[in-house]
């Protein structure tokens, strides 16, 4: 060995460097995302170009020509159809629940969700303000009031609290429906309702959030069944599926208006009870597809572990399979309810005056005639809120449940 | 429970005779005898699509024999459900893929059978859980999920999985061959030091360096039949079979 052998020359510091930063300048931000191609430069003048024309003309309608007193004028018949005044209470009564709910839920659960618990505050604060009348203003800011007591509260992070809000959101479905519905015409604080007295939001929502509630166990039921190894179990989930995704969802409506009184007979069913029954059977079909495709990405060694382990076949699907499978496909769940509660809009054709249905009747309002641009921006606005809320709040639970980081 | 045949102490826990196994008409397994004994340590080795992990896998089921006689602890391998949850509660199995259950933390991977199969009270399975943690080295990381876990720790969690039903037997199906290299001797060290304290268990590995230092019976596979069996000293040094001493070199040479 050579004595002159150098040692190898080691780095000058030990410390790592630190990774480069670039200072974050607005010029430097349009230049690389906006102007970096003579291409993209000519891009960006266009769309700049054509969105402020558009931004303008809409504007200019809306401040200026829209008459928007037709919306005002009927904003409980958009809310809540023809629910009768004195039970109004009862439709903001779930409005409190749920805001307050929501609140406790943020606060226990999100961290920095600033954004949200604000957004989730000023909503009805503002409208609240706004408000014309009395009951809808104290409402609103009662509702606002939930919200940051709620928020407070899960601030303690309690372990009972959130078995509470836990508790809070299963009994929050049936609680509204005993609001909505009442307990029976004789009952003395909370009345019924009859059916066709709903609408408007109230009618639209209530068939979606059913539609949700019952088509899942449904659809997961069925999506089960059609992977089961029982061949009669199988066969009825695959004709089910099959027969329903091949018909029209307006059929199913039809079906279930004219088919459910033949199949039960003697019982008179409502009619909204009766669309309820069809959008959750139509849903159910889609669902079971949907949770098949996260089943079968399942793999055999997932089953292979649990059957080694002593679990019996339904632990294994509850415990192991199920969980696995519906997260893999929340997303594609929630478009299917997003799709859902859009499609809600097409029991106007059996007779009922969703928010879709109230729409039409307002435009016949003889002070109203021709205000058809005003009524359907606002309606497509009230979608637009809700079906945005939904994907947000899917996009927070898959951020949430998210293992493989 | 009292009339399930209590099996004696002497005799073997695992036994298996003239077993057979088509997969349509491929002829997997052509007749397996076999019998282990309490607190033996078995190595199957043999080249790839011999049978092994079909063999092994017919053990506790998750394949079943179409001719022949498996008896686990007594019990006969049959279509009785009961009998084969029975003999699964007692039997581990390690998987080459580890197997853990993505959606739960490492703590819920291991005590979630604990509870459901064996009606143990959360505290308790969990207690449990964090000694078998600590006995495979990494009680620091019970409350991550596997996919934050390298190979090696996923695989000595998949091991504590087996251990907390308190198995009388534990399979192993070439536990580090998904492994990288470096992570190898940490699932190792684990499986020696269970052989040690006295576990029944059966390794299906090609890591002859394990097999020398804990096996006490090597069975050499091919083509679904045993072709040789003996000790480790019997099967390196002296094997009978000229198949055997083949295979053994070309392993040895990589
Ligand atoms: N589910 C199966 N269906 C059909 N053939 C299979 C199946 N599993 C294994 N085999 C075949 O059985 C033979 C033995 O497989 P296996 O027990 O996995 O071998 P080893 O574990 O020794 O590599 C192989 O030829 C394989 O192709
Ligand atoms: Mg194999």
């Amino acid at each position: 060995m050579s004595i002159q052998a150098q040692p190898i020359p080691q780095r000058p510091s030990a410390e790592p460097l630190p990774p480069p930063t670039e200072r974050f300048t607005v010029l430097g931000w349009l230049y690389k995302n906006l102007f970096n191609t003579w291409y993209n430069a000519l891009l960006t003048v266009v769309m700049v170009m054509l969105i402020a024309l558009a931004v303008r003309a809409v504007g200019e309608w809306a401040l200026n020509v829209a008459r928007w007193e037709v919306i005002t004028a009927n904003l409980r018949l958009f809310a809540v159809g023809q629910y009768p005044i004195t039970a109004l209470w009862r439709a903001w009564a779930c409005v409190v629940v749920l805001w307050a709910l929501a609140g406790l839920s943020l606060g226990l659960w999100s961290r920095r969700a600033y954004g949200s618990i604000a957004l989730l505050l000023a909503f009805p604060f503002v409208l609240g303000i706004l408000a014309q009348d009395e009951t809808t203003r104290w409402a609103l800011l009662g509702a606002a009031a939930a919200a940051a007591a709620g928020f407070l509260l899960g601030q303690l992070r309690q372990r009972w609290l959130r078995r509470l809000a836990l508790a809070g959101w299963v009994a929050y479905f049936p609680l509204v429906i005993v609001l909505i519905a009442g307990l029976g015409s004789e009952a003395p604080l909370l009345p019924s309702v009859p059916t066709n007295l709903w609408g408007g939001l109230l009618l639209t929502l209530l068939l979606t959030v059913v539609g949700i509630v019952f088509s899942f166990p449904l659809g997961v039921l069925l999506a089960l069944g059609r992977r089961s190894k029982l061949p009669i179990l199988s066969a009825l989930s695959v004709i089910y599926i099959e027969v329903i995704r091949g018909v029209p969802f307006v059929t199913v409506l039809f079906m279930a208006q004219l088919m459910l009184p033949l199949f039960l007979p003697g019982v008179t069913i409502d009619r909204v009870v009766r669309a309820m029954a069809g959008v959750v059977l139509f849903s159910a079909a889609y669902l079971a597809e949907n949770v098949r495709g996260g089943l079968q990405a399942i793999p055999r060694g997932q089953y292979e572990a649990a059957y080694a382990l002593g679990f019996k076949p339904w632990q294994t699907t509850l415990l192991i399979i199920l969980p696995q499978a519906l997260k893999a496909v929340i997303p594609i769940l929630v478009g299917q309810f997003i799709a859902l509660f859009k499609d809600t809009s097409l029991v106007v054709i059996v007779g009922l005056l969703d928010l879709m249905g109230i729409a039409k009747t307002v435009l016949a309002q003889p002070d109203f005639l021709g205000l058809q641009a005003e009524v359907y921006a606002f309606v497509a606005l009230v979608y637009g809120v809700f079906s945005f809320l939904m994907s947000a709040l899917s996009q927070r639970l898959e951020q949430r449940l998210n293992t493989a980081r | 429970m009292t009339q399930a045949p209590q099996a004696n102490e002497n005799d073997p826990i695992i036994i298996c005779r003239d077993v057979h196994k088509w997969y349509g008409h491929f002829h997997a397994l052509r007749g397996i005898n076999m019998e282990v004994q309490r607190g033996e340590v078995v190595v199957i080795f043999g080249p790839s699509g011999s049978g092994k992990s079909t063999f092994i896998r017919t053990i506790n089921r998750l394949e079943e024999h179409q001719r022949g006689q498996i008896i686990v602890d007594g019990i006969e391998l049959t279509h009785d459900v009961r009998n084969i949850e029975r003999i699964r509660a007692e039997t581990g199995m390690v998987f080459q893929q580890f197997n853990l259950f993505p959606h739960l933390t490492v703590l819920e991977n291991i005590t979630l059978a604990p509870i459901w199969v064996r009606g143990w009270k959360r505290d308790q399975a969990e207690e449990v859980a964090m000694q078998l943690l600590k006995r495979v080295g990494i009680p620091e990381q019970a409350h991550k999920y596997p996919g934050q876990l390298s190979g090696g720790q996923q695989q000595r969690v998949a091991i504590a999985r087996a251990l907390a039903m308190q198995p009388k037997i534990m399979l192993f199906d070439e536990p580090t061959s998904a492994l990288d290299p470096e992570m190898i001797k940490e699932v190792l060290d684990v499986m020696i030091e269970l052989a040690e304290s006295g576990m029944t268990m059966i390794v299906v590995t090609h890591e002859m360096g394990f097999a020398r230092a804990v096996a006490d019976t090597m069975y050499f596979f091919d083509k679904g039949q045993i072709v040789e069996s003996g000790t480790p000293e019997q099967i390196f040094e002296d094997p009978r079979e000229e198949r055997t001493r083949l295979f053994i070199s070309q392993i040895l040479s990589h």
